[in-house]
Parts: structure tokens; sequence; C-alpha cells
């Protein structure tokens, strides 16, 4: 058990939740995060509210360090947040094999409608036959790219 | 003034994306290598694996499916005049080879989309090319596969 912590993690699943359920019951949106941003780009219609929702997400991680400090990484008490090295022995560079991750990321929540959030949290909730199939996959896909690739 | 100009509106979207950033960081899914030492099923085994991301997302399931059954009970939402549920309801080859895509990338690098902008809040090394290289990922997307409710619905025909 590396660094488990079920009450923080709890916690802090409850308030995503509860984040999701106040927009969808307030203002009938899904709390899909690559929906949110990805409908930034042009042809945006909707964006004032996006943009205040992704500020407002930076704005509540960066308070919660301070309130909370030293959960892990983040905040005046935790550790520097840090990305992924490349797996050992793989020899690629670290800029290149993040923007190689964002770019796969970004194109595939956007032709798949979703991620975590979306199809992970929301989708699941309302039953959605889709997002099931989605969440299987990725999940799925991402346990393999791990075990094949040795990030970790 | 339209329905989402309004204050209320976006209010709600400010307190939602307020308590979705703190759920992001108290749950620590900030972190990008403690997502990824959830992945690491290969940990299983030896004793390893951190099982915390399933203890943040069945909770948020939760609330949220609470959420869902009340609002099955009403015909909008407080501040806008309709649910935008998606109408879209096919298993098509996009979905699929959509989430594939996203878990290659999010299994080498542990980040999905809102760590990926919440942890603007404590700016790690390289999270700039991150971002712009998500959001450049999401652009060629749209211009792949329409985008938007009535597009979708207009290929599903």
């Amino acid at each position: 058990m590396d660094a488990f912590s079920p009450i923080p993690a709890l916690t802090g699943g409850v308030l995503i939740g509860l984040a999701s359920a106040l927009l969808w019951l307030g203002n009938g949106r899904i709390a899909g995060m690559s929906g949110i941003f990805g409908q930034l780009l042009p042809p945006a219609r909707t964006v004032v509210w996006r943009l205040v929702f992704l500020v407002a997400l930076v704005l509540g991680t960066l308070a919660a360090s301070w309130l909370i400090p030293g959960l892990g990484v983040g905040g005046p008490g935790g550790a520097p947040a840090q990305l992924a090295a490349p797996p050992p022995g793989w020899n690629v560079p670290a800029p290149l094999w993040i923007a190689i991750s964002g770019l796969l990321i970004g194109f595939g929540t956007k032709i798949g409608n979703g991620c975590t959030s979306g199809h992970g949290v929301c989708g699941i909730a309302r039953l959605s036959r889709r997002s099931f199939v989605a969440v299987g996959v990725f999940f799925s896909v991402a346990i393999l790219t791990v075990a094949i690739t040795g990030i970790v | 003034m339209a329905a989402n100009l309004r204050l209320p509106y976006l209010a709600t979207a400010a307190i939602s994306g307020l308590l979705f950033g703190a759920g992001l960081y108290i749950s620590q899914m900030v972190d990008p290598l403690k997502v990824l030492r959830f992945l690491d099923f290969t940990a299983i085994p030896a004793g390893g694996w951190d099982p915390s991301l399933a203890f943040v997302i069945v909770p948020a399931i939760a609330v949220m499916f609470v959420a869902v059954r009340i609002s099955r009970t009403r015909r909008a939402p407080l501040f806008d005049a309709q649910f935008h549920e998606p109408e879209f309801h096919h298993i098509d080859a996009p979905l699929v080879g959509g989430a594939a895509l996203f878990g290659i990338g999010w299994g080498m690098s542990g980040i999905c989309p809102g760590p990926a902008i919440s942890l603007i809040a404590f700016w790690p090394d390289n999270l700039l090319i991150f971002l712009i290289a998500l959001f450049a990922g999401s652009y060629a997307g749209a211009l792949v596969i329409p985008s938007g409710r009535d597009k979708r619905l207009a290929l599903a025909r």
C-alpha cells in the first residue's frame, strides 16, 4: 500500500460529486472537463461560464492546498507537483513524451465525447450505455499502457 | 440577457469549479504519479498498489447519481430552460477509438483533463507543453468528428 489514503480520497470524491450535482441541478450542464474546455475553441458558443468554471477550478485547488496543507503534492506544506518522467530505457525526451500524451488525450476525449469526469462520473451516474463502454475502454487501455511501458 | 450570462448561473459554475478543484486537491488526484500508482495493476501482487482513485470516483458517482434521480422529477434545472443531456446513444467507432486513444495518453502521464487544468495551481515543469498539446489534440479532434448535438444526431440518422 503505497501512500493509500482512504479518508482524503472519499472526502475529495464527495466534493467532486457535489460539484457535478450542483452544475447539473443548477445549470443543467454535465461537469465533463474535456467538454468544458474543448468547447472553448472555435466555433465556441457558450464561453463565459466555461471560463468561469475553469478559473474557479484552479482557484479551488489552490485555496484547498492553503487551507489543508500537506496532504501530498501542492501548496505550502506539500511536495512540489511533478509530471511523470518517460519510462526508464525508452530514451524519449520528457517534453516529447508529455506532448504525445497531451495530444492523445485531447484528440481521444474530443472524438470520444468525454473523459474521467464526463463519462466516468456523470455518464455512469446517468446510466449512459456510451459512458459504460467508454469507461471500460479507457481504464483497460490505461492500465495496459502502464503495464507495457513500465512507467511506474 | 441569455440565461447562461445571468449571475446565478455564473455563480453556480464558479462554486461548482471551486468544489471540483478542492476535491481534486484533497483526493490528491491532482498528483499524476498517484494516479499512475492506481493504474499500475502490476503492483497488486506485490502489495504496492494504490487503490485511492476507486475511493474517489465511487462516492463522486454516488452523489451524482442522487442528483440525476432528483433531476428526473423536474422539467428544468434551476437556472436554465433545460437539462443538456446528451441525446446521442449509439456505441460507435469514434466513442471506442477515442476512449482507447485517451487511455493510451492517460496511461503515459497519469493526467486526465480535470487535473490537467487544476495543476495550473502548482505549475509543474512541462505542464505548459501538456496543455498546449491537449488543446491542439482537442482542436484536431473537432476537425475530424463533427462536434455538437445536432451534427452528431444528423450523423447517426
